[in-house]
């Protein structure tokens, strides 16, 4: 077992202290998958006009002030996948993203907020494979994860053998967490064991190490398949399922989290393995992040309000963060320049 | 609290809304409010009383509230009925300006109206600020258009005069909206009595309509107790009552306006069904079943309150369902973080204690979340109540049939559709209904078969000023919003110039012994007729075994047909409610029977022209006329058939809203004596193209040419039981149906007398009525055939959201 895994298995075991009795808490944090059982697909029944009323009125329902607001946009930073995904990228970038990945806000800040003694860094580093070696460099004496997207990110549509080796090839790299992309075909036409049956096999591609599926909502069409795919990349093994690659038209949205959730949930409900989530793309403002954790809060439960249960794939998200921890601090609305950039 | 520690817990923690501003708006007026009479605040003419109006989270005094007396309301009355003509005479778009004025200031002061709601009625801020006020705004602009489109939309119509509302306190300033705003646009003026509890926004509300210019007069709002009510119910200038509230005291309403003239709109009680088949998304049926019944506390006419759940998922759902109960917080109203506020008053929630005691003895199982029991008890000086879920709860257990009004669920379940539509109907109620199916064949099947005046399709609680609100059977009458609720603001210019009726005060039955000649009987007839009722598709002697004369207006004896009793009243309305399936074939099969009972019945001119002649002292000209009339009745209803359509509302979803029509059901049908024949063909032909089903009783005067129809009706292929005829003593027969509770409507022609005794005995079960107040119809107006036709339906507004992508 990798270390990651391990710190997986601590963190369950510390969650248990802390659950409330209606969060669905029990069960391994780590999903081995299970068979494909096409019955858990039909019975699968999405309404979309509900579901938008549901993400309409809850961001309404619940408000987070003060403190509150402070400590739940701490959690976030804590959530974050801090990612660069360009093709510009070069190791001298990567480098200072890592730098602020490990020191997310500036100790000054920490120091106002009384929050030094917790060391807040984000939930992991994201980045290309050919970033990984780097990354894993910068982090080196942290316990910040790299993780790499894969399998032919974002289209995923090179040869499933190149996608299966891109993963080893990471792996090896150090990286030890890994995000997938699915072939988006299967999930148009329907075929959800040949979906299933290549999801698996880069589950075994990716032995240990955390693997996170992308199951790219804003090209799935409709609810129902973006449900459908979800509890198909749960049942072949995915440890995380997230919402898009943030190259696609249509970003993450509260609505296709709130499917994606309820698929989580229901997964839970059915196997007692509990299955990560991890919106992307689009999310850039502390009101959006507190909006997702709220959603996780309700839906999933506490147990789910931490790195090992939920992350943000973002970039900008973390400056807005800050520049809203300053004004709490100060009173003072902030600016982009007096924060580091990453 | 610690960041570091709330860190750990992650909890919501405060999020109070300011009510500031609404407290100094209290201590500017001292805490105290008089009446608004005439444009301003005037003093109680009566003796001084105030009462109080708390804080019901937290029993503190919000200000004290005037109680009118009866010349306060004689007084709002009068400016009502001075203003009203000048209302009226404004042009269209000088009242429409005046609404839309209102609206904009009640969307500027939203914020206040929202925490002042909040405060006076313990709805948590969430609900006042994205519902209740957004809605009373919306209700005033679309008004305001109605205002401006009057006269082209409503041409062929007039004000009713001045309005009497009486509000309750779940919805203090929306449903004063709902009522007001209408009654406005229509160019009525305004009397509005707001529940005791809730008085404090339509006070508020006077502000507005004085910083708006609006007229003195045109809107008076007179505070106090149901005393006050009874006084508005009572006042002769009074045209028009629109009651929301409880279906007791609708009934009362009912009763005490019968035969007074005033028109009725009345928004009362339910027990709706929600119901969940197993093809639902349960996950978000959960979520709907939230704001059916945990929406303002349960404290909703229109509440969710009956689930209904297909037996194969109701345990998985009732698991998912308390997971989401676990997370209602329940609290301080003006928290941002609460969901489920305070309840009214300790009377209210002693009562919902009460029935829900009784049904735990009944046999239910109670269930609460334990989080929420805990909230309440960190909150003891408020008035609340936990969300509370009834299993086992069988049908006849109270928490099955009783209106609670608060957050009780009661759930039981069902095999199949079939079932699951006879549960929704097992109600003397009928105001909505929530169908959960993701099959849309399914959904779209059961919502026309549920007796209630709103269905909504995967979604419930949704409301609009476009789309109509209003109940079947004991939930009411009359609909509120859209075109339909405009109409219950106005009346037929028509109806202004319609004469007396003089012929029904001559209806009298015959003494037995009486001589008469038969002569004229021979006229047509050589071997002697036996005219009886018709029931079920055949003819049937009288139950009781007797026959009654039957003279013309100089005292002829023309024949004899049938003495109707009870019991043939009841035979008729038992075979009306076995034609079901006439209410539910289609407009162009109604219409091809119609015509042909217009073919059938025109080869029979000269028989029905000398019986004309015979009984309504008629010429022979004038008989031929009436009967060239009726036959063109038949063909003016046969083509509405399948005309006389709903609409397509367009609330602000993305779906749409059908208002559709629908039969009212078993109309029990009297004719008066005038035009006989014509008054006969129009009203049955109305009623029956569009899917009900009638007993007829003529004048007996007048009746054997109901009797003479039956003949034609028997050969005209309209299915056995749509159409019964019933003779003998008019108005006692009448009756009967009006206190029948299987029959939904009666229409009453004839006596003023007759007509208050039938609106007195239909508050039994609410039914519908349609009383001519001694007034002779012009049965060849188009206006009059859109007036037999609005009786002749009901509508149902079925929300249908729509999208998958």
């Amino acid at each position: 077992m990798t270390q990651a895994n391990k710190n997986k298995r601590l963190h369950a075991v510390n969650l248990a202290d802390n659950q409330n009795s209606h969060c669905p808490t029990e069960g391994e944090v780590h999903n081995p998958g299970t068979p494909f059982n096409a019955d858990w697909l039909q019975t699968i029944r999405v309404n979309l006009s509900a579901i938008q009323r549901r993400c309409g009125t809850l961001t309404n329902r619940r408000a987070i002030k003060k403190d509150w607001q402070a400590a739940w946009l701490l959690k976030a930073i804590s959530c974050i996948d801090l990612t660069t995904l360009s093709g510009q990228d070069t190791p001298g970038k990567v480098r200072r993203l890592c730098a602020k990945a490990k020191m997310p806000i500036s100790p000054s800040l920490q120091r106002q907020l009384e929050i030094e003694s917790l060391g807040i860094t984000t939930g992991a580093v994201c980045v290309y494979h050919e970033m990984v070696e780097t990354a894993v460099q910068a982090l080196k004496g942290t316990s910040i994860p790299v993780a790499a997207v894969s399998t032919g990110f974002p289209a995923g549509l090179s040869s499933f053998a190149t996608r299966l080796q891109e993963i080893k090839d990471s792996v090896a790299a150090g990286a030890t967490e890994i995000d997938i992309v699915i072939t988006r075909a299967h999930v148009l036409n329907g075929h959800w064991s040949q979906l299933y049956d290549e999801i698996k096999q880069c589950k075994a591609a990716c032995g240990d190490v955390h693997m996170k599926t992308i199951i790219s909502t804003g090209e799935l069409s409709t609810m129902n398949n973006v449900a459908k795919a979800s509890m198909v990349a749960m049942m072949a093994g995915s440890d995380f399922i997230k919402t898009s690659t943030g190259m696609e038209s249509k970003n993450a949205s509260l609505h296709v989290s709130l499917v994606m959730m309820r698929m989580i949930r229901h997964y839970h409900d059915l196997t007692g393995y509990r299955v990560g989530f991890k919106p992307a793309g689009g999310i850039s403002t502390a009101k959006d992040a507190i909006n997702y954790l709220v959603l996780v809060k309700e839906e999933l439960g506490d147990s789910w309000l931490n790195p090992e249960m939920f992350r943000f794939g973002a970039s900008s998200l973390l400056a807005d963060i800050e520049r809203q921890l300053e004004h709490h601090v100060t009173g003072r609305y902030s600016a982009n320049h007096r924060h580091p950039m990453g | 609290m610690a960041i570091a520690e709330i860190l750990t817990t992650m909890n919501y923690g405060p999020a109070p809304e300011s009510v500031d501003k609404v407290k100094a708006w209290l201590a500017e007026h001292e805490q105290h409010f008089d009446l608004f009479i005439n444009g301003a605040w005037a003093k109680t003419q009566g003796e001084e009383s105030d009462f109080n109006s708390d804080n019901p989270a937290t029993g503190e005094l919000l200000a004290k509230v005037t109680q009118a007396s009866k010349n306060d309301v004689d007084a709002a009355v009068e400016a009502a009925s001075i203003a009203q003509p000048k209302w009226r005479a404004l042009s269209n778009h000088q009242r429409a300006k005046y609404l839309y004025a209102i609206a904009r200031i009640l969307q500027k002061r939203s914020r206040e109206f929202a925490v002042l709601e909040s405060l006076d009625n313990g709805k948590p801020i969430r609900e006042s600020r994205d519902i209740d006020i957004p809605l009373v705004a919306r209700h005033f602009y679309h008004h305001a258009g109605w205002g401006q489109l009057l006269d082209s939309e409503y041409g062929d119509y007039e004000s009713l005069g001045i309005i009497g509302q009486i509000v309750p306190w779940n919805f203090p300033l929306l449903m004063a909206a709902w009522k007001i705003a209408p009654a406005l646009a229509a160019g009525n003026c305004v009397v509005l009595k707001p529940a005791e509890y809730t008085s404090l926004t339509a006070l508020m509300l006077a502000e507005v309509f004085v910083e708006a210019s609006l007229p003195e007069g045109v809107v008076n709002i007179v505070t106090g107790d149901g005393r006050v009510g009874e006084m508005i119910v009572a006042h002769e200038k009074i045209n028009k009552i629109a009651f929301t509230g409880s279906t007791d005291v609708g009934r009362i309403i009912r009763e005490k306006t019968a035969g007074s003239g005033k028109k009725l709109t009345l928004e009362l009680g339910g027990k709706s069904p929600f119901m969940v088949f197993d093809d639902a998304d349960q996950d978000s049926a959960v979520e709907g079943v939230v704001d059916a019944i945990w929406f303002n506390q349960g404290q909703v006419c229109c509440a969710g309150s009956r689930l209904l759940v297909q037996e194969g998922i109701a345990e998985s759902f009732l698991t998912k369902l308390k997971a989401r109960m676990e997370k209602l917080i329940v609290g301080d109203p003006l928290d941002k973080n609460t969901d489920i506020g305070a309840i009214i008053d300790k009377s209210q929630q002693a009562r919902i204690t009460a029935i829900v005691e009784q049904s735990v003895n009944e046999g239910a199982d109670i269930w609460q979340p334990a989080a929420c029991i805990t909230q309440i008890e960190n909150n003891q000086q408020g008035c609340f109540y936990p969300p509370t879920l009834l299993t086992n709860v069988e049908t006849s257990n109270l928490a099955a049939t009783t209106e609670i009004f608060g957050p009780v669920l009661s759930v039981m379940t069902f095999r199949e559709q079939g079932e699951a539509v006879a549960l929704a109907n097992n109600s003397c109620y009928g105001l909505a209904a929530s169908v959960w199916s993701e099959n849309i064949n399914r959904a779209l099947d059961v919502a026309p078969q549920i007796k209630a005046g709103v269905i909504w399709i995967n979604t419930t609680n949704q409301f609009d000023a476009a789309c109509g609100f209003g109940g079947y059977k004991e939930s009411g009458m009359g609909r509120e919003g859209g075109s339909e609720g405009m109409l219950e603001y106005l009346k037929p210019t028509e109806l202004l110039v319609l004469q007396t009726n003089k012929a029904s005060s001559a209806n009298k039955i015959i003494a037995d012994g009486k001589t008469g000649s038969v002569a004229s009987e021979k006229a047509f007839a050589n071997i002697d007729r036996t005219a009886k009722h018709y029931i079920n598709g055949k003819q049937a002697r009288a139950d009781g075994g007797t026959t009654v004369e039957v003279c013309s207006s100089s005292g002829e004896l023309l024949g004899r047909v049938g003495e109707g009793n009870r019991k043939d009243i009841r035979n008729a309305v038992e075979a009306a409610y076995k034609s079901q399936s006439w209410s539910q074939s289609n407009g162009h099969l109604r219409a091809q029977i119609i015509y042909y009972l217009a073919e059938n019945l025109s080869y029979r001119k000269d028989e029905f022209c000398q019986r004309l002649v015979q009984i309504s002292g008629a010429d022979l000209p004038q008989a031929e006329a009436e009967f060239e009339s009726a036959i063109e009745k038949l063909f003016t209803f046969a083509a509405w058939a399948d005309k006389f359509e709903g609409s397509v509302h367009q609330p602000p979803i993305k779906g749409v809203a059908l208002a559709m029509k629908e039969p009212v059901g078993i109309i029990g049908i009297g004719i008066s004596a005038e035009s006989p024949l014509l008054a006969l063909v129009s009203k049955m032909a109305a009623a029956i193209a569009m899917g009900n089903r009638v007993i007829i009783v003529p004048e007996l005067t007048t009746s054997l040419i109901a009797t003479d129809l039956y003949q034609v009706i028997e050969t005209s292929d309209i299915p056995a039981g749509v159409v019964n005829i019933v003779t003998g003593d008019k108005d006692a027969l009448i009756k009967v149906m009006a206190e029948h509770q299987q029959v939904d409507s009666v229409w009453y022609h004839g006596s003023v007398e007759g007509g208050k005794s039938i609106e007195f005995a239909s508050a039994a079960n609410l039914k519908r009525t349609w009383n001519s107040a001694g007034k002779v119809y012009n049965w060849m107006s188009a206006v009059t055939d859109k007036a037999l036709l609005n009786h002749a339906c009901e509508t149902k507004n079925i929300w249908i959201p729509y999208g998958d992508i």
